[in-house]
């Protein structure tokens, strides 16, 4: 957590609580996004487009591209710059439409 | 500025303008085609691509609706691979809750047959075959397998430089403000903010917005616009959903003349993978308001219909507004009113579908050629008979704006 403007803002946060992406321990704030929590431990991509398998991550970051989806907790297609991580949240890397697996 | 001579100006640069500039130039004219906005920036880019010959009884729309199916076809074909519009022959499944609606939609396919459709009744079995994830328990359906689909947007985007590389103009983010007339009241050209385009013919390819560049001309024609929505799910796998699928009572809402909401979707699958679930009707006017009781009506239908969309995403929506004329068929071909001025619009729901045709019709009015079909039903004038007042006495139906006033023609 080397950069966050939680000083700028004089941000007093509770407790920090973990989740996993992809079996890897991450922490994140309380109310932290997903797409937050990730940049924070330096991961850039958790998805790869359906069509050629391209890496993704954020682009517009407030919820309106669709490029930042992940799957959390098995569901696919969240959108991380809005989704908050819950403690114990299982993200993973999403594949494809997400679906693909469950067809 | 002095432009080439042209045969005609054509006004819309949305799927149908484009299918007139297309097979005008094919025929050897010269046109330019104008339009306000960008391509497919109207009620193309708003629609869903549907080809559909299911949805229509017997009668003019249905003979122009199986000729752009050909037509269709061999659009996709002969234009460029690198100008995919998505065509996919994907056919039709029109589903029958109960033994009610099974038998209307027997006798409303038994017509259509008679017609040239092409229509064949599947048993719930063979229903689960054709759309594995559909429902059960429904009395049965209807195969229609002429019904396809293109991408709208890319479809006018193609058809457009098609007829640019046989010469035609194209002018986008340029308003016709002005209807040119000659001393005897024919058409000479039309004006933008950019100068004068003289030409014979102008051709009115301004679908919901018709009845504004009529009156530009100094007649009338009464299209008014019918919204809708459409609901876009999250990216799903190829293959979940393999026709258009709907429910019959579809069928009633398109032939309505109701202002009140309307629904009953319409699902499909693209191949870019979202599933789209459409679509309302309603008149109010020009509103884009988001109405959250047409959504949830739109994907309460479709998870009963696929309860397997009850755990999928809606990610977006848009909406659009049909251009309806009151007697439901388009206004396609010279208006003997204002010699020059043809109309191809009013198409409603149905414009990706019917714009070939529309294309030729108005195409052999152009050059003087037998029609590829009767025209005679689509005839602008049609309305006059009635009173001035009668189709604008809704006020929510009327026309965003007044009508420009007769100051501003030439």
């Amino acid at each position: 957590m080397s950069q966050t403007p939680l000083g700028l803002v004089r941000a007093a946060p509770a407790a920090p609580y973990t989740f996993t992406f992809d079996g890897r321990i991450l922490t994140a704030l309380p109310g932290q996004t997903l797409a937050a929590a990730l940049w924070a431990a330096g991961i850039m991509s958790w998805r790869t487009t359906r069509g050629g398998g391209a890496p993704r991550g954020v682009f517009c970051g407030i919820g309106v591209c669709h490029d930042c989806l992940a799957t959390v907790n098995g569901r696919p297609n969240q959108r991380a710059c809005l989704v908050a991580v819950q403690p114990g949240d299982v993200v993973t890397v999403q594949e494809g439409t997400g679906h693909d697996a469950t067809r | 500025m002095s432009a080439p001579s042209l045969d005609a100006v054509i006004v819309g640069a949305g799927v149908v303008g484009a299918a007139c500039a297309y097979y005008a130039t094919r025929a050897g004219l010269s046109v330019a085609v104008v339009d306000r906005g960008p391509v497919a920036g109207g009620t193309t880019g708003a629609g869903e691509g549907n080809l559909l010959v299911s949805d229509k009884e017997p009668g003019p729309e249905l003979e122009l609706a199986l000729l752009s199916t050909r037509l269709w076809r061999e659009l996709a074909a002969a234009l460029p691979p690198e100008d995919a519009v998505e065509y996919e022959p994907k056919g039709g499944l029109v589903l029958a809750p109960d033994e009610t609606a099974l038998t209307a939609l027997r006798a409303f396919a038994a017509g259509q047959c008679a017609a040239g459709v092409e229509a064949r009744e599947v048993d719930e079995h063979e229903l689960a075959h054709l759309e594995p994830e559909l429902t059960k328990g429904l009395a049965g359906g209807f195969h229609y397998p002429q019904d396809a689909q293109v991408q709208p947007a890319r479809a006018a985007a193609a058809l457009l430089r098609a007829a640019r590389s046989r010469g035609a103009l194209v002018r986008l983010g340029e308003e016709v403000t002005a209807v040119l007339t000659g001393p005897h009241g024919a058409v000479r050209g039309v004006r933008t903010p950019r100068g004068e385009l003289h030409a014979p013919a102008v051709v009115n390819a301004t679908g919901t917005w018709g009845g504004r560049l009529a009156a530009l001309a100094g007649t009338r024609l009464p299209v008014l616009p019918r919204r809708g929505f459409v609901l876009v799910t999250e990216p799903l796998p190829p293959g979940l959903i393999r026709h258009k699928v709907y429910a019959a009572d579809y069928i009633a809402d398109v032939a309505s003349d109701s202002a009140a909401l309307q629904s009953s979707a319409v699902v499909e699958g693209t191949p870019a993978g979202p599933v789209l679930i459409g679509a309302t009707r309603e008149r109010v006017g020009f509103d884009r308001t988001l109405s959250t009781e047409a959504l949830r009506r739109l994907a309460g239908q479709a998870t009963a219909l696929f309860p397997r969309l009850a755990d999928v995403h809606a990610i977006r929506t848009y909406c659009g507004f049909r251009p309806y004329l009151p007697d439901h068929l388009p206004a396609i071909g010279p208006d003997p009113r204002v010699p020059g001025l043809h109309h191809a619009c009013g198409h409603e729901g149905a414009g990706i579908g019917l714009a070939p045709a529309t294309g030729l019709l108005v195409t052999a009015a152009l050059t003087g050629d037998e029609p590829p079909v009767g025209a005679w039903p689509f005839r602008p004038e049609r309305f006059d008979s009635r009173g001035p007042a009668d189709d604008f006495s809704d006020p929510f139906d009327r026309p965003d704006g007044p009508p420009p006033s007769p100051g501003a023609r030439t």
